[in-house]
């Protein structure tokens, strides 16, 4: 290998082979750190919800006329939907999951709010929903141990939040983190205030309301229908129906009663994909950011490789015309971008790692794993080799005689 | 002089169409990601009311339970919210020149004529200084006027524009009924096309929305208990059994703004509010030891509430590093560029250039590029801002408008860009000696 006029030849001319290094540099810290961004916003979009997201349809209902009656209108709302070909389940909850929206309480695993020091005993913050009979249903969540709310248990409750009712349901995640055992059915749970309730079933896992918060799986379910005269319905459908149901609807729910309002009649995935566009987008924008910067930086490389080789014509030509192969000066150009690359890329480590650490501290964002770094630095080397291609070939085909010709 | 340097300019990047096309994109791609992000971020952090930004205060008090704090992962902060009761005592202070209450609610709304279908309405129950203190521009009527007892009347109501558009088809529409949730209102003002960016007034929800439709004197829905439709966050074990109990609970739910005309202004009220503050704790209230107060201005409240998302944040952080890409990327082009015009160069310098003639003539090629650069970036910029908002579903239809300044800012910045890119390749091509490249022709 002839690694040693190269870099001598570098050194003759450091500029634009500094120029490319930091070029290098900047890109890989870059594109290490949008990468691991990306990735983390997949991960979390992709999550398990424990729900039936893409058979699920929610729809807004609003009594408003003096005739509103809030209970004869919800049973009459869930009569209807009931009855249309394909769907499984609905039921009216006053905030959906997944959509950023719903209210969370303290609850404890003892009657008491302070022990006999005065010291606050320990109590979970859970999502709460009131739902009936066929909310595990409506929600497609799988009941993993207990019973599910009986319809007599079910009551239109008078006030937002009501009282706290003799039996709840929880997903397995909190029953761990508040009895610190899975194995709760059957066990007390207690409200802010000290009211009593029966865990009667644990739903296998479920996601709550606010995709950011970092205990979207603590979730409460209590049997009940919240006060008009706003009300939210979940509906889910057999697979393939959701279209056909969501059209029904349509048509026919808003004519079935003028004292309340239908709204917002969608398919569940599209709240959810609200709920989500904050990362969705940064997802997109950092995408672009890193394609257009490998297309900047190897265009880059592609412009000074082209130029090189044009100003080292006669040299090229030299080196042919004394014996030096086509796969010699092809070689010639990719060792020496491998070179500047390979600097570039030690001193991209640094700044890869450096523009985490500004992260991390400014913005609450992760540690970078160091996977990440083995990777950026692959991707470079192909990068820069895949950039240094075409000049090089180019370089190649330089006839021996064009030496002879201009000297 | 410098029209001819502009004319060879020009001559020189047709010679050189491929480098030099090159050169105009890494400028225009690295001004167009950029001008993107630095337009989000602008509109994003803008103050919404320039003149009077420093004048205007939202308060918030410390009347969270014992021990506290409000929120235990940043205990800094104070509930942002305040409880109905102390907002009602803080209105019937004269310390402030001005102050507000407010909370937001949804009303069904029936127009008078029939053929136009019941609609949503969202809801601003508030007091009348709201409109003059935030400068709420008025195309017919005006807030509504309070009697010798300083009550608002019963039945007032002011609408938006676009309400207005909707069920009145634009008319002056005041002394027009609407009726909201079957409760008939006289509209007694039509508020203007007023959109102020961010939505700081009220910087809980939606930064960035739709104003409200109507807006309702507050004192009435203490009778008509409509629920709030805002955050609300309760502590304390007093019962709740109706809207009164509500209304007098430790719930925090209330925004409320103070205008206070100058810094003195605003340390006799702060120390006003700690007075009242120690007043409420005679009666049991605010258990916090130290219970704090805070008033904070136009800028201070959007930065404590994060209006600019931490992802536009790190965003910017990236588009001035891919920026410093882009200019790498044009030196090295340049000075491939002007490598090759050494011949030239020495053949001018020869005939009696000198070098500083020489200089400026590289550089007004230079400022021709950036320019170039700089309007490509600006049509990058465009559809990169159609496309933050398509990819964040219509949320930032406000914030994508580059202004007047924003492209101003933006050519000179490319042009800014481009010449200092320029500087050491130009610096370089003057250093050439003549001589040395006479002889090779």
């Amino acid at each position: 290998m002839e690694f040693r006029p190269i870099v001598s030849a570098l050194l003759r001319n450091k500029t634009g082979a500094v120029l490319v290094v930091l070029q290098i540099a900047i890109t890989m810290a870059v594109i290490v750190n949008a990468v691991f961004i990306i990735n983390q916003r997949l991960e979390k979009m992709n999550r398990d919800s424990g729900m039936d997201i893409d058979n699920m349809i929610a729809f807004q209902s609003w009594g408003f006329r003096d005739d509103y009656n809030h209970e004869t209108h919800t049973r009459e709302n869930i009569d209807f939907v009931n009855s249309i070909p394909g769907v499984i389940a609905v039921t009216p909850s006053a905030s959906l999951p997944l959509s950023n929206g719903g209210s969370a309480n303290d609850f404890r695993v003892t009657p008491e709010r302070f022990d006999a020091d005065g010291n606050q005993l320990p109590n979970v913050n859970a999502n709460t929903y009131y739902l009936t009979e066929q909310g595990l249903d409506a929600l497609g969540v799988e009941l993993a141990a207990g019973r599910n709310f009986y319809a007599e248990e079910v009551n239109y409750l008078e006030r937002r939040g009501g009282i706290f009712p003799p039996v709840v349901m929880m997903t397995r995640d909190l029953a761990k983190k508040a009895f610190g055992t899975e194995d709760a059915v059957g066990k007390t749970f207690y409200d802010f205030f000290g009211n009593p309730a029966e865990v009667i079933g644990l739903i296998e896992h479920m996601q709550g309301a606010w995709v950011n918060w970092d205990e979207l799986t603590n979730i409460v379910i209590m049997p009940g229908v919240q006060p008009g005269p706003f009300l939210r319905y979940i509906v889910r459908t057999e697979p393939g129906m959701r279209d056909e149901v969501i059209a029904t609807l349509e048509e026919q729910l808003p004519k079935l009663n003028r004292s309340r309002m239908i709204r917002r009649i969608e398919p569940y995935t599209d709240i959810v994909a609200r709920a989500y566009s904050a990362d969705h987008s940064m997802t997109v924008l950092l995408i672009t950011t890193v394609i257009l910067l490998i297309s900047i930086t190897s265009l880059g490389i592609v412009g000074l490789a082209s130029f090189a080789v044009r100003q080292r014509t006669k040299q090229i030509g030299t080196r042919r015309a004394i014996g030096a192969t086509r796969l010699h000066i092809m070689r010639y150009f990719m060792v020496e971008n491998w070179i500047v690359t390979t600097t570039g890329i030690a001193l991209g480590i640094v700044l890869s790692i450096g523009f985490n650490v500004w992260l991390v501290d400014t913005y609450s964002l992760a540690r970078l794993d160091w996977e990440y770094i083995p990777f950026g630095v692959v991707a470079l080397w192909i990068l820069g080799q895949l950039a240094v291609l075409m000049p090089a070939v180019r370089a190649s085909n330089i006839a021996p005689a064009i030496a002879t010709r201009t000297v | 002089m410098f029209a001819y340097y502009v004319r060879l300019a020009l001559k020189s990047i047709r010679r050189n169409a491929v480098l030099s096309s090159l050169m105009v994109s890494a400028i225009g791609i690295g001004i167009g990601a950029c001008m993107t992000v630095i337009t989000v971020y602008y509109m994003m952090s803008s103050n919404p009311i320039p003149h009077k930004s420093e004048r205007l205060f939202a308060v918030q008090l410390e009347s969270w339970e014992a021990p506290g704090p409000y929120d235990l992962d940043n205990p800094e902060l104070l509930p942002e919210l305040i409880t109905y009761r102390d907002a009602m005592n803080l209105l019937q202070s004269d310390v402030a020149d001005r102050s507000t209450a407010m909370y937001e609610s949804v009303f069904t709304l029936e127009p008078e004529n029939p053929d136009i279908n019941p609609m949503l309405a969202i809801g601003r129950f508030t007091t009348a200084d709201f409109f003059s203190m935030f400068e709420v521009p008025f195309l017919y009527g005006g807030p509504w006027a309070l009697d010798g007892n300083g009550n608002p009347p019963e039945d007032a109501a002011v609408i938006n524009f676009e309400t207005n558009e909707t069920v009145f088809g634009g008319e002056n529409s005041v002394g027009r009924t609407i009726s909201l949730d079957n409760r008939e209102f006289t509209v007694v003002g039509v508020i203007d096309q007023w959109q102020p960016t961010p939505k700081y007034y009220t910087a809980h929800n939606d930064d960035f929305g739709q104003t409200d439709d109507v807006f309702l004197p507050i004192v009435i829905n203490e009778s008509w208990e409509k629920q709030n439709f805002g955050n609300t966050n309760c502590w304390g074990d007093t019962p709740m059994n109706s809207f009164g109990d509500f209304l007098n609970s430790e719930c925090v739910w209330v925004e409320f703004w103070a205008e206070l005309s100058s810094p003195d202004k605003r340390a006799e009220y702060e120390s006003w509010l700690q007075g009242y503050v120690a007043e409420q704790k005679q009666l049991g209230r605010f258990p916090i030891e130290n219970a704090r107060v805070q008033v904070s201005d136009v800028m201070e409240w959007l930065e404590i509430n994060r209006v600019v998302s931490e992802d536009v944040r790190v965003l910017l952080g990236l588009a001035f590093m891919f920026l410093a890409v882009c200019l790498l990327n044009t030196v090295a082009l340049l000075l491939a560029k002007f490598s090759g015009k050494a011949p030239r160069v020495g053949l001018r310098r020869a005939l009696g250039a000198s070098k500083a003639s020489i200089f400026r003539q590289n550089l007004v090629e230079v400022g021709v590029i950036g320019l170039a650069g700089g309007a490509f970036g600006l049509l990058l910029a465009w559809l990169g801002l159609r496309g933050v908002n398509a990819v964040n579903m219509g949320r930032y239809d406000r914030l994508v408008d580059m202004d007047w300044q924003l492209v101003s800012f933006a050519l000179l910045m490319s042009i800014a860009a481009a010449i200092v890119a320029g500087l050491y390749p130009t610096w370089r091509v003057c250093q050439v000696p003549p001589a040395t490249y006479l002889k090779t022709q």
